[in-house]
Order: structure tokens, then C-alpha cells, then sequence
């Protein structure tokens, strides 16, 4: 297995900037997700890994070696295309040992390989079949055991699972995941779906606009997004925004708007002076909007009017509005309360976070 | 059921039978038409004597013989003359679809200047009546040393069928998801390899249909040949039949039985790349 570096990554196509200097370290054994939105760049950042695109500007090295001009075959990479690319004219056994066929292997090496990786993904009883005679999640093993075989140095996934029904997706979520306990590899996953994201990954990487937003773990990411879009982006359903000015009141810090006002503790921004006047974006995620009984030891109760309840099972979606604007809380199921009800509501202050609003970017701590 | 909706269903039996009898009445009707004049020239080439017209309407004429294909066979350079049009059909074939394969593939993957500008040209090309290239044809085969030559020949038919084979070859390659090449690149092969180990097998349909243009093309293509060839030793058939007319008699039976003899290669191929014809007439109809 490899580490691999990408170092000042610039794309363009033609006029059009598509990244703008991307720098990642991945490590060993390291199975990193390449998240964000469609168009941000992270399917061409990991063909240009793979070589299929050229590189404007910057280094790739993988172990060390600086792999810019050397052809997709000689980077001892392995992709899975999220359209399985699977080669029509030939049976699933010849699809997974065509790479071993090319580089003249024993034939018994590659027998031993192909059974190897077919029993991982249970394959054996489809080895004879053409492509067209398989279902979708059987398609996307074989491509990934098209990638086993050749025990590459780095596995390439781009959107493996975008194809497959939201069942199915889970399912082979779940196989990707034993797969890489088991191989144990560096592993670079591309995908917009940022549940796969938090599930899969060691460490995400959350682009946007061709820029690299946040690394880290899928747990630092989600509690302490170090923007905006970040927080946005990470975790479903959407984290609520409140747009509104910071106002110093004797010693205390507070958030206002012309629906709200609410303290500002000291553990959030702890140089309360030096924020007064700011103008900020208060982010809160649902789960963390505390409802009628949940919130009755917070100090700061807000009242809102129920709009609208979705029920998703264990759990529910309260739409609600305060003053003019909406908040979104995940609550227990079942909430009964009926639409135009009053509702007295608070935030979990410990896990609220803090934006300025002119740069996005985080402030509190 | 009722007995109006009985009445309904058996009327709507009787107008379905009605328009199938219709339908099959007005394919067999243009099924005669194609096939009428050729079982009368097989007719007229079993006649005995050189009759090209008769009262008789009977497609095994009386005293129908052979002696039609014997003469032909025997006394003419019939054989000689299919034998120079097969090898130049099937040389302009080969040549003519390994240009155009690969040349669609350029056309179809790669960016360089003057791509769009080329594939108008090569369209627009296929715009002129062929009678005009008779001229330019010639002036080139000269200029090459190539007249009265096979080589001659087969570049004239090579290049003039190109453009036609480029356009349906990179019309298919367009529809082969270029992710399959990317895999192939990602195994291990040069762009070479992918497309030989790739995207060749899987354009079979679309290499059999320009094949088949260059083979019936070149198969009976009579104004170039009479422009380049002209000793008999070097006749393509279409030539060579032509031979039979003379000034004051033409040997009816015998050219009946040439046109049915030459019609065998052409039908073999025809029959053996039938099941890739059809898949590869519907290509494109439909996405993915």
C-alpha cells in the first residue's frame, strides 16, 4: 500500500478553473472520502490521480514518486468507475484477470487470484456469465474485484454506488467497509453523498468550487465545521442558520435578530469585547433544537408555531417557525401536537456554532 | 359477458385479421416486384439461343439448359474477371474499413483543430454525384502509374467509400462509454491496446455494415473501372459482361447467367453478416 500527495493541484478546462490548488496528505492504509457537491471537482481530482486527466499546475506523488507524466498503468492504481465500466464482450472471469492477462501472469496466479477475490465478494457461481446477465450490486462487485486482483498500491472509487437503489447502496456500503478491514488498503473514495461520506471515511475531504474545505475526521467535520458550507453540507437533515449581530450587554455576549435574541456563552466566544457589533451566522443542527419538554432546563426559551411534522419512524421533523424564521428540530417519535400549535423551544448551546458572516468561517471555539 | 361486448370483440377480431391480410398483401406485392426482375433474367440464362424476349412467361423456359453458364465459363474470361473483382472488392473492403476504423476513432476521441471542419468536408464529399470524381479519379491513377493496375483500382474504391464508413463508424465508437477505454488504460494497455482489445470488439455490428458498403461498392462499381482498366486480362466483371454486348449481337444468355453468377459472393456475405446488419442498422435509435 502507498501514501499520496497532492500538492498545489490546479485544473483548467480551457478558461474554466476546476481546482484551484488542491494539497491533501493521505497516508498509509488510509481510507479517505472525497466529498462535496456536483461540479466541485473531486471526480476530476481523482482522475488526475488515476491519469486519465493531465494536470495543469502541481505535483502528484504516490510513495513518493512524483507520477504527473507516468501512464495510468505504471501507478499501480485500481479504479472503479461508477458506471462499472465492465467490459461487455467479456465474462466476469475475463473482466476481473483481464489486467493479469495483460501483464503475462502465471496462469495459476491469476486462477488463484480471481478465486480469492470471488469468494471475498461472491462472485464463484457468476464467474461464466457476460456483464449484461448481472444485476446491478453484482456489477459493482465485480468491478471491484476487477480492482482486487491486481493488489494495486491505491484503490480508486468514483461514486461506486451512485447506480444502485437506496437499499442496495446500503448493502454494498456495508460490503465496502469489510473490504477494507480486510485489505487493509489506501483507499480514495469520491462521492456527493455525504452519508456515504461519515460512514465510510477515515478522514473526508469536503470540497467546493475546486477548493478544498475541511479534512478531517467525520466526526471533527461534523462538530466543528470549519465553515459554512461545511456545516451545511455535513449532516442530514440541514444544520438551521440564523443570521443576526453579536451585542455586548454589560458582560454578557448576545445573538440578535428581529425574531430572536439569545446569550451568548462564554465556552462559544470566549473574548465576548472583542465580537460586539459583528455581524455572525448562528448554526444549530436539528438535533440539537431542543423542544417543549427536552429543552426545560435551558434558560433561553424561544416560542415558535408547529408548521409542519414528518414522521421517519423512531424519529420526527418538526418544521417550526419563529418570528420569521424557520427552524428545523429532530425530535422522538411520535411529537402529537397538531400544525398551528404553539411550541417553546431552546438550543443546545454546547454544540451551537458560531460563523462571521462577511468570511463564513468559523469563530467560536 | 354480455352479447354487445361479444359483437364488440369479434368485430375488432375481423378488423385486425383484415388489416394483417392487407399489410401481407402489400408486402408480398413489393416482395414481387424486387424479386420479378431477377427470376426473369434467371429465366432468360436457361433459355437455349440468346432470346432476351419471349412470349413465354414460364420461369424454367422449354428446353431450358445450361449451355448459357457452360459458354460463359468456358469460353469467356468470366472466371479470370470475377476472380480481379474479388480480389480488389476484398482488398478495397479491408483497406477501406481499417482506414475508416481508425480514422473514426480520432474523430470520435480525440480533440484536435479542424475536427468539426473535417467531418463536414468528409459529409460534404459524399455530396458529390460520383460521375464528377471520374475526372480527378483519373488524373490521380495517372499521375500515380497506376492505370490498368488492381492497386489502382482499389485506392480509387478505398478512398471514395471512406468518408461514408468514417461517419458510421465514429456514430457507433460515440455510443461506447469511454470509461471502458479509461478501465483498459487503468489494466494496463496503451490507447492502441484499448482500442484493438476494447472498442474493435465491440463495434462489430457497426465494422460489418461499413464492410458490407465497401464489399457491394466496390462489388459493382462499373464508371471507375472502365476509366482505369482497359485490358481484359485486368477486367473487373462488370466489365467483362459488358464485353458480351457487341455492336450487332449480344449474347443474352450468357450475360443472364454472368449477372446470376456474380450475384453468389455478394449474397454469401450479405447472408454470413446478416445477424450483425440488423443490430447494426438500429444502432443509435435508442440511448445506452
Amino acid at each position: 500500500m502507498a501514501t499520496v500527495q497532492f500538492k498545489g493541484i490546479v485544473k483548467k478546462f480551457g478558461d474554466n478553473l476546476v481546482l484551484n490548488g488542491v494539497d491533501v496528505d493521505i497516508k498509509d492504509h488510509e481510507f479517505v472520502v472525497i466529498v462535496g457537491p456536483s461540479g466541485c471537482g473531486k471526480t476530476t481530482l481523482l482522475r488526475m490521480l488515476a491519469g486519465l486527466e493531465e494536470i495543469t499546475d502541481g505535483e502528484i506523488l504516490i510513495d513518493n514518486l512524483l507520477v504527473n507524466e507516468l501512464h495510468p498503468s505504471k501507478r499501480e492504481i485500481a479504479m472503479v468507475f461508477q458506471d462499472y465500466a465492465l467490459y461487455p464482450h467479456m465474462t466476469v472471469e475475463e473482466n476481473m484477470n483481464f489486467a493479469l492477462r495483460l501483464r503475462k501472469m502465471d496462469k495459476a496466479e491469476i486462477a488463484s487470484r480471481v478465486a480469492e477475490a470471488s469468494n471475498v465478494l461472491q462472485l464463484n457461481k457468476f464467474l461464466k456469465r457476460m456483464p449484461k446477465q448481472l444485476s446491478g450490486g453484482q456489477r459493482q462487485r465485480v468491478a471491484i474485484g476487477r480492482a482486487i486482483v491486481r493488489k494495486p498500491k491505491v484503490f480508486l472509487f468514483d461514486e461506486p454506488l451512485s447506480n444502485l437503489d437506496a437499499k442496495l447502496r446500503e448493502e454494498m456500503r456495508v460490503e465496502i467497509a469489510k473490504l477494507y478491514q480486510r485489505l487493509n488498503a489506501t483507499i480514495i473514495y469520491v462521492t456527493h453523498d455525504q452519508v456515504e461520506a461519515m460512514t465510510l471515511a477515515g478522514r473526508i475531504v469536503i470540497m467546493n468550487h475546486g477548493i478544498v474545505q475541511q479534512v478531517g475526521s467525520p466526526i471533527e467535520v461534523y462538530r466543528k465545521p470549519c465553515n459554512l458550507f461545511v456545516a451545511g453540507f455535513i449532516g442530514s437533515p440541514t444544520m438551521n442558520f440564523m443570521t443576526g449581530k453579536l451585542a455586548l450587554e454589560g458582560e454578557a455576549l448576545f445573538f440578535k435578530n428581529e425574531d430572536i435574541k439569545l446569550s451568548i456563552p462564554p465556552y462559544l466566544l470566549s473574548d465576548a469585547k472583542k465580537h460586539d457589533g459583528r455581524e455572525v451566522v448562528l448554526g444549530v443542527r436539528p438535533d440539537d433544537v431542543l423542544v417543549e419538554r427536552d429543552g426545560e432546563k435551558c434558560s433561553d426559551k424561544v416560542q415558535g408555531v408547529l408548521e409542519v411534522c414528518e414522521l421517519l419512524g423512531h424519529r420526527e421533523n418538526l418544521y417550526l417557525k419563529v418570528g420569521g424564521m424557520r427552524v428545523l428540530a429532530t425530535v422522538e417519535a411520535f411529537f402529537n401536537r397538531s400544525p398551528g400549535s404553539a411550541v417553546t423551544l431552546c438550543f443546545n448551546y454546547k454544540n451551537m456554532h458560531v460563523f462571521d458572516k462577511a468570511t463564513e468561517s468559523r469563530i467560536s471555539e | 359477458m354480455s352479447a354487445d361486448m361479444k359483437k364488440e370483440m369479434s368485430a375488432a377480431a375481423k378488423r385486425r385479421r383484415l388489416n394483417h391480410l392487407l399489410l401481407h398483401a402489400g408486402l408480398f406485392l413489393f416482395a414481387a416486384a424486387c424479386v420479378y426482375p431477377l427470376l426473369r433474367i434467371f429465366s432468360v440464362s436457361l433459355r437455349p439461343g440468346d432470346k432476351l424476349v419471349s412470349m413465354d412467361l414460364s420461369l424454367i423456359p422449354a428446353g431450358a439448359t445450361f449451355v448459357s453458364y457452360a459458354k460463359l465459363l468456358g469460353d469467356t474470361m468470366f472466371l479470370r474477371w470475377l476472380w480481379n473483382s474479388l480480389l480488389i472488392t476484398l482488398a478495397t473492403s479491408f483497406i477501406g474499413v481499417s482506414l475508416a476504423s481508425t480514422a473514426a476513432y480520432a474523430f470520435s476521441r480525440f480533440r484536435f483543430p479542424g475536427k468539426k471542419v473535417g467531418m463536414i468536408l468528409l459529409l460534404s464529399s459524399q455530396m458529390i454525384p460520383a460521375g464528377m470524381l471520374i475526372l480527378p479519379l483519373f488524373l490521380m491513377i495517372m499521375k500515380l502509374k497506376l492505370m490498368n493496375t488492381y492497386l489502382g483500382m482499389i485506392i480509387a474504391y478505398s478512398v471514395s467509400s471512406l468518408p461514408f464508413s468514417i461517419w458510421i463508424l465514429k456514430g457507433y465508437y460515440d455510443t461506447i462509454p469511454r470509461s471502458l477505454e479509461e478501465a483498459a488504460l487503468v489494466d494496463g494497455t496503451s490507447q492502441v491496446g484499448a482500442f484493438w482489445r476494447i472498442i474493435l470488439p465491440l463495434s462489430t455490428p457497426a465494422l460489418s455494415i461499413a464492410f458490407l458498403f465497401n464489399f457491394t461498392t466496390a462489388w459493382n462499381e462499373y464508371l471507375v473501372a472502365r476509366v482505369v482498366l482497359f485490358s481484359s486480362q485486368q477486367y473487373t466483371w462488370t466489365l467483362g459482361l459488358f464485353e458480351l454486348q457487341g455492336q450487332y449481337i449480344t449474347q443474352w444468355g450468357m450475360f443472364a447467367a454472368g449477372s446470376m453468377l456474380v450475384t453468389i459472393p455478394v449474397l454469401c456475405v450479405f447472408l454470413y453478416s446478416s445477424k450483425w446488419l440488423i443490430s447494426g442498422l438500429t444502432l443509435g435509435s435508442v440511448k445506452g
